[in-house]
């Protein structure tokens, strides 16, 4: 099961400079570890993270093996008008998940 | 030989207190955490437990097992039914005879009721219903059940409490009761209280039982750690609920 917990203010004034959060529900098995048997488990990880606000990317990440399981990322924008954050997390064995948030501008 | 014993004479000078903790100083776990690790838990869309949450609230209303029913379908609404259980867990099941922890009261209820399978322990779907219906407590005071039958299981949980094992032959006790206040290897020792589980461990990447928890220090002493399920843990658990009474339930709370 995949979750992800987006935070992005609701209402902002035009001009605010507002933080946004996204945490998502992933193992990130780097592929470097073995199994008791000897085994390579296979690398399994998110490689990209972007997001999007009304269409245009204002964010963007390449993730590694070495970032921990549940990857959360902060960033910040300006708020400049009234729409849609969308995100984007693209992964190993075809992983691709996107969430929503919409925000008001005054 | 000398270096260890002078490292069993330090531990055992350190011992300074002795006894269980005055009421008035016990502390959560949560306060032995830097302010940055107590925001990651403070905050619901930054503390990674909520995932499990999440997944639990979705999985409270899946039918599952032969008699296709969902926990819902008896439970109902989990926010006003779950509400304060988690926090008298363990609680004595009468069929057994003894004490069941909350994830076995979750798979008692689906071998009996939903006529599924037992879920592993530690298992993403088991944390995820036990951290959803945890979760319903948060805030509450833990409140042990005052039910007279647990007494002898209690009084064993606390005879484990204080029995040295392991090749360091330390008691739960000798750290969390008596020593508290200090710290191992840079690391808090805590007083054990178990206030906010399951919870999302950073060391282990992922969301975790108390049973894991008491595991992992049994390894740390260097003794056999009880299996998952056993009757030894569960009576450990019961008995450091008693010790945590009145203390706020955090779960899902975020530890280093």
């Amino acid at each position: 099961m995949a979750s992800t917990l987006i935070n992005v203010p609701k209402h902002a004034r035009r001009g605010d400079v507002i933080e946004i959060r996204a945490l998502t529900s992933h193992i990130m098995e780097p592929g470097y570890r073995r199994t008791a048997a000897g085994e390579i488990v296979p690398r399994d990880i998110i490689t990209s993270f972007s997001c999007r606000y009304n269409g245009s990317e204002i964010f963007r990440a390449d993730l590694f093996p070495a970032i921990s399981a549940n990857p959360y990322l902060s960033f910040f924008t300006t708020a400049s008008e009234s729409g849609t954050f969308t995100f984007e997390w693209i992964g190993d064995n075809g992983l691709s998940q996107t969430a929503s948030a919409a925000i008001t501008v005054e | 030989m000398r270096g260890i014993g002078s490292i069993v004479a330090v531990l055992l000078l350190v011992s300074a207190r002795a006894g269980e903790i005055p009421q008035d100083q016990r502390r959560s776990g949560y306060a032995f955490m830097a302010p940055d690790t107590q925001a990651m838990q403070d905050d619901d869309t930054s503390n990674p437990g909520m995932l499990w949450v999440l997944d639990g609230q979705a999985l409270w209303t899946n039918r599952t097992g032969a008699a296709n029913k969902a926990c819902a379908d008896c439970h109902g609404d989990a926010t006003a039914s779950m509400k304060g259980v988690a926090a008298r867990y363990p609680a004595f099941e009468t069929a057994l005879g003894r004490p069941v922890d909350l994830e076995q009261r979750i798979n008692l209820c689906r071998t009996a009721h939903q006529q599924a399978g037992a879920l592993d322990h530690e298992s993403h779907d088991l944390l995820a219903l036990t951290a959803y219906v945890a979760h319903q407590s948060r805030g509450m005071p833990i409140a042990p059940a005052s039910d007279p039958q647990l007494a002898p299981f209690l009084a064993r949980g606390r005879e484990l409490f204080v029995q040295r094992q392991g090749q360091l032959n330390l008691a739960c006790a000798n750290c969390h009761d008596d020593n508290w206040e200090r710290h191992l290897a840079g690391s808090a020792i805590t007083q054990g209280q178990p206030t906010g589980y399951p919870m999302y461990r950073l060391e282990w990447q992922t969301l975790g039982s108390l049973q894991r928890r008491l595991r992992g220090c049994m390894t740390g002493i260097r003794a056999q750690a009880f299996n998952y399920g056993s009757p030894e843990l569960v009576e450990l658990e019961l008995y450091l609920m008693s010790r945590a009474a009145g203390m706020p339930t955090e779960t899902p709370a975020v530890r280093p």
